[in-house]
């Protein structure tokens, strides 16, 4: 007997091990940004890390501005948004409210292998093929530039958008459904007046998850965005990307435990102080209106 | 006489199944309509015939006609149409979460009202006739949700009311409601005759006995009796109808 509750206790330990193990490396991550930023920050002011309009933390005269880096990572993540939003949404509504279940059952793992492709492979992708493209309409556009990478990024997380989105719609009760319907209401006046409200907080979460992603995705843009730091809003023009920024330093032959080297730990905390804000956000909304049926 | 809803050697099968054999029934304007029987018998089925909320359960096919106002409900009335003249009320209260207000204005709304004098007047109207309005008229911009089931119900039957059907058709509608929000529902339905067509399904013969004029007894998918529901309750034609309202079966 005793020997049973040995073992279950030994088990337990064993789970609780493997749980505290996330926490931990969460907490590593969170150190490890902190204790350099910390470093960081005792040579630069961080009111110049906030105000300064040029990165060149690489160049003779050295500039800490995150500005551009900022700018470049929203721009992005703005293109890829206004892309994934309506294409996302729309996919999900017809999914669930158009198609058979026979067709969706189909096309929905097809879609979710969007989400499966190596970043890496959109990123040549977007460089190699959609640039390319896109000069034929737009004479102008830069070889390297935001438009390109942030239309991919977009197409890579419709998935996040529509299988969280589909999830919420369905989550909706036939009842609502039968009530719209009852009322001769078509099916697009059931869907965006009645499922979409009802699914709202569902959609919103996987809005922002689709967000977080987009921001912290770092192949696409580092291949396709180019890296010139640039504070700038045109999407026609180069523009570097926090997580391009660090790619470029920790690959490149910047000397450790540098302030050069430093500055990706300020940029890293800069970004992850962004998703883990989003991150909060969604798990708020799904806290507050979870069980709204129940 | 003119008939308000007629069926006519009406069949539905779901799949294989036959759900309707070959029912012939009419339904005077004005009045209250019971459909009973044991569950499964189809009475449900029929309700839903008469505005084509079958047509949501794939694989269901009918056979034979459904009139509205002698008009072929299946081929000569648009269905979005057909369902603003033949509301529903269902089993469960499903308000949507929206407002009160907002839960009323709905089937205006999706007509293209917006006016808000006209949309305010029809809402008022709408909750008045589902005798809600002195309980919230004071809180017309809180969610539906807060109701109590029974308010909920009703909210539900003053959305429907509020596109102005000339039908009614309500499947169980108190069935999920306590005993007083029962009593209020039956109250109302009795009222709304003389406004509206109405056929209700119950499980509960005393209700039917209580709030129709005319009721129709079911059984697996046939129709086996309809009269006045004082006589099908006191004096049945068919030993089916008498055992199912003696309780022996069902």
């Amino acid at each position: 007997m005793i020997h049973m509750r040995t073992k279950e206790k030994a088990i337990e330990i064993l789970m609780m091990a493997c749980s505290f193990l996330t926490v931990l490396t969460t907490l590593g991550i969170i150190l490890v940004l902190l204790i350099d930023s910390i470093k960081f920050f005792s040579e630069v002011s961080i009111v110049d890390f906030f105000t300064d309009t040029q990165w060149t933390p690489l160049f003779s005269e050295k500039h800490f501005g995150i500005l551009p880096l900022l700018t470049g990572t929203l721009l992005t993540t703005f293109i890829a948004v206004l892309v994934a939003v309506p294409l996302g949404l729309t996919i999900a509504i017809y999914l669930n409210e158009y198609a058979s279940p026979k067709f969706t059952n189909i096309v929905k793992p097809i879609l979710e292998v969007l989400a499966a492709v190596p970043t890496v492979v959109y990123g040549f992708f977007a460089l190699q093929f959609v640039t390319p493209l896109l000069q034929q309409f737009i004479p102008d556009l830069r070889g390297f530039n935001a438009l390109s990478p942030g239309l991919v990024m977009g197409v890579m997380i419709i998935p996040y958008i529509t299988s969280l989105s589909e999830d919420a719609l369905r989550a909706v009760p036939s009842s609502l459904r039968e009530a719209s319907y009852g009322m001769g209401a078509t099916k697009f006046q059931t869907a965006f007046k009645v499922l979409v409200p009802a699914a709202s907080s569902g959609i919103m979460v996987s809005i922002i998850l689709a967000i977080s992603r987009a921001l912290g995705e770092t192949m696409i843009v580092a291949i396709a965005a180019g890296q010139e730091p640039r504070l700038t809003f045109n999407p026609k023009e180069s523009v570097e990307t926090i997580t391009t920024y660090i790619v470029q330093v920790s690959m490149g032959d910047v000397p450790q435990d540098s302030l050069e080297y430093r500055t990706i730990f300020a940029a890293g905390l800069t970004l992850f102080l962004f998703t883990f804000i989003l991150n909060n956000i969604s798990f708020w909304i799904r806290k507050k209106f979870q069980n709204k049926y129940e | 006489m003119d008939y308000k809803l007629e069926a006519k050697n009406a069949n539905l099968w779901y799949g294989n199944k036959q759900a309707l054999k070959d029912i012939t029934l009419s339904i005077e304007p004005n009045s209250v309509t019971a459909f009973i029987g044991p569950s499964g018998c189809g009475k449900s089925t029929l309700l839903r015939c008469f505005n084509r909320m079958n047509d949501l359960i794939e694989g269901s096919r009918i056979k034979g006609e459904f009139l509205l106002d002698k008009a072929n409900i299946y081929k000569d009335i648009e269905v979005y149409d057909l369902r603003k003249r033949v509301g529903m009320v269902f089993q469960k209260p499903n308000p949507f979460p929206k407002t009160i207000f907002e839960n009323v204005a709905y089937g205006l709304r999706i007509n293209g009202i917006n006016d808000k004098k006209l949309l305010a007047e029809k809402v008022e109207w709408s909750l008045k006739n589902a005798a809600l309005w002195d309980e919230v008229k004071d809180n017309l911009n809180n969610s539906a949700l807060s109701l109590s089931g029974g308010q909920q119900q009703r909210l539900c039957i003053a959305r429907t009311l509020a596109v102005e059907p000339t039908v009614v058709l309500m499947d169980e509608p108190a069935s999920a409601l306590d005993p007083i929000s029962t009593a209020k529902i039956e109250d109302l339905i009795y009222e709304l005759k003389n406004k509206f067509t109405i056929v209700i399904v119950t499980h509960n013969m005393q209700q039917a006995a209580r709030v129709s004029t005319k009721t129709a007894f079911f059984y697996l998918g046939e129709l086996i009796e309809f009269d006045e529901t004082k006589k099908l309750f006191t004096n049945p034609e068919e030993e089916k109808t008498q055992n199912y309202i003696t309780g022996r079966f069902g």
